[in-house]
């Protein structure tokens, strides 16, 4: 399945000229590719719709913005054109669980992350 | 205000509102009279019988009022009441305040009423009379002022935020105009959204109450140990709860802010309204709302004549008492779930059809909805129901501000 098909530039939408990230408007496959500002960009995994792309390169720390307002932090730094997800961030708020972290903690945890 | 809008209609109660449905409500008043009061509204397998009911066997305030509320729903016509016996619910005042309200209402204790067959036997017999007298009622002109509109997103993704929601915002634009109450709800789901929101807000002091509505939700939240956030929204796409509330807040529009209600509070005219459905004080029952069912019941408490319900990954509920229409955000779950959606945002993705058009949709078939025609989860039977413990403070004077003009 290594189809290197060119995502077309409606595959990527931009809600906000302020945005630091792309989101999906299909599900794209492993090893489609894509130019990001002048940039080829080789997708290294599947991504479906509705998920989000670093617009350009980040560093740790760096607010994530999305219709034009901060929706998190990164706990690691990207490239552009990096899948940007629960592994690479985090809430400024309350953090987000998952099916996995509920298998671990059966016990609301009382972690406080504001 | 509105122009060429085709009148709906709707059956007058004595306080003057009017309802889209005619539905006859079986209430069982606590858990122990839940299966005795299913088995009368199966009996009928009727479209516009409807059960619904409070499991808890303490006392609750909460729960008292929104069973008053949903009884005297303007889209409930009749009720019968079905308690074990010993339970807290006051029901002679529930039955009181329901007959007041110049409705039908019966009450029958399973306790005094010869056990499960007999009661089961004698609420058949009652419901059918009721439903002989609602076919009697001939329903009279209504307008879209007389309308309550309330909006959920349930099983939200990534596209949620991108299409659906924003799609029921210009939906919500044109009934403001056109003089609806829209209500939209879940301050848990708005956390990181409360400064854009209170700069909506028609006075300052509004404003300042939606900011502390939101903290409190957050508090709330931050004691639970989870934000309103499943599993199934990383599945598609959204990782952080700001990231949730911005998608999910685009549902309320452009509009002002018109004022901050509670639970059972109803509109006072038409405008925005924002509906606090976290509890007040230290956090006491577990969370707010365990499913999004709860937040409809809440929404139709408040007075909703139906509910848009959009989704991402594809829910399928629809309601007791008021009709749910399904926006579906995610093409790809349209393609899945078309059979239960009512209108597809996911358009917007693919190219089909713009923001607007979709939002134009979304109004039509409110308008068509609300002048009879069934919605699809509607059509289905889908008829979900949930009322927990809660507890809930009055709302202040500079909650709704229009009033006090």
């Amino acid at each position: 399945m290594r189809e290197h098909s060119a995502v077309s530039s409606d595959a990527l939408i931009l809600l906000h000229p302020d945005d630091n990230v792309l989101v999906t408007a299909r599900s794209l496959p492993e090893g489609a590719t894509m130019t990001l500002d002048g940039q080829a960009l080789v997708l290294t995994g599947a991504l479906p719709v509705g998920h989000k792309l670093a617009r350009r390169a980040m560093a740790a720390g760096d607010k994530i913005v999305k219709y034009g307002v901060p929706i998190g932090s990164l706990l690691a730094p990207v490239a552009p054109g990096e899948w940007v997800h629960m592994h690479n961030m985090t809430s400024d708020y309350l953090a987000s669980h998952t099916r996995e972290s509920g298998r671990q903690a059966t016990q609301p945890s009382q972690e406080s992350n504001s | 205000m509105s122009e060429s809008v085709a009148p709906l209609q709707g059956f007058v109660r004595a306080d003057g509102r009017k309802g889209i449905r005619n539905v006859l409500v079986v209430a069982y008043l606590v858990e122990c009279a839940h299966h005795v009061s299913r088995r009368i509204a199966q009996h009928f397998d009727d479209l516009d019988v409807h059960l619904i009911g409070f499991p808890g066997c303490f006392p609750n305030q909460y729960a008292s009022r929104m069973m008053r509320a949903l009884t005297t729903h303007p889209n409930v016509g009749a009720v019968l009441l079905v308690s074990l016996g010993c339970e807290s619910m006051d029901r002679d005042a529930l039955r009181e305040h329901i007959v007041a309200s110049g409705r039908p209402v019966d009450l029958l204790v399973i306790q005094e009423s010869g056990g499960t067959a007999t009661t089961i036997a004698a609420g058949i017999e009652k419901v059918g009379a009721m439903r002989t007298e609602l076919a009697r009622q001939t329903p009279v002109s209504m307008s879209l002022d007389e309308l309550v509109v309330g909006t959920i997103c349930g099983g939200s993704d990534g596209t949620s935020g991108i299409t659906a929601n924003p799609a029921v915002g210009r939906c919500f634009d044109h009934l403001v105009a056109d003089g609806t109450a829209c209500v939209f709800e879940e301050t848990g789901e708005l956390i990181g959204c409360e400064n854009i929101m209170a700069e909506r807000a028609v006075t300052p002091e509004l404003g300042e109450l939606i900011q502390a509505c939101v903290a409190k939700a957050e508090r709330y939240y931050q004691t639970m140990g989870f934000g309103s956030f499943a599993p199934g929204n990383a599945d598609g796409g959204l990782t952080t709860l700001e990231e949730k509330s911005m998608g999910a807040y685009s549902k309320s529009g452009a509009s002002p802010i018109s004022g901050l209600i509670k639970p059972g509070d109803i509109p006072p005219g038409g405008g925005l309204y924002l509906l606090d459905v976290v509890p007040d004080g230290e956090p006491r029952f577990g969370f707010p709302n365990i499913a999004d069912n709860a937040e409809i019941v809440e929404m139709i408490a408040s007075g909703c004549h139906l509910t848009l319900f959009t989704t991402g990954r594809g829910s399928v509920v629809g309601s007791a008492i008021s009709p749910v229409i399904k926006v579906c955000a995610n093409p790809e779950t349209y393609q899945r779930l078309s059979a239960d959606m009512d209108v597809n945002a996911g358009k917007i993705l693919t190219g089909e059809a713009s923001l607007d058009a979709v939002g134009e949709e979304i109004y039509r078939r409110v308008k068509a909805v609300a002048a009879g025609e069934r919605s699809v989860s509607e059509a289905l039977g889908h008829q979900e129901f949930i009322l927990t413990y809660k507890s809930f403070e009055p709302i202040g004077p500079g909650c709704l501000p229009v009033r006090q003009v």
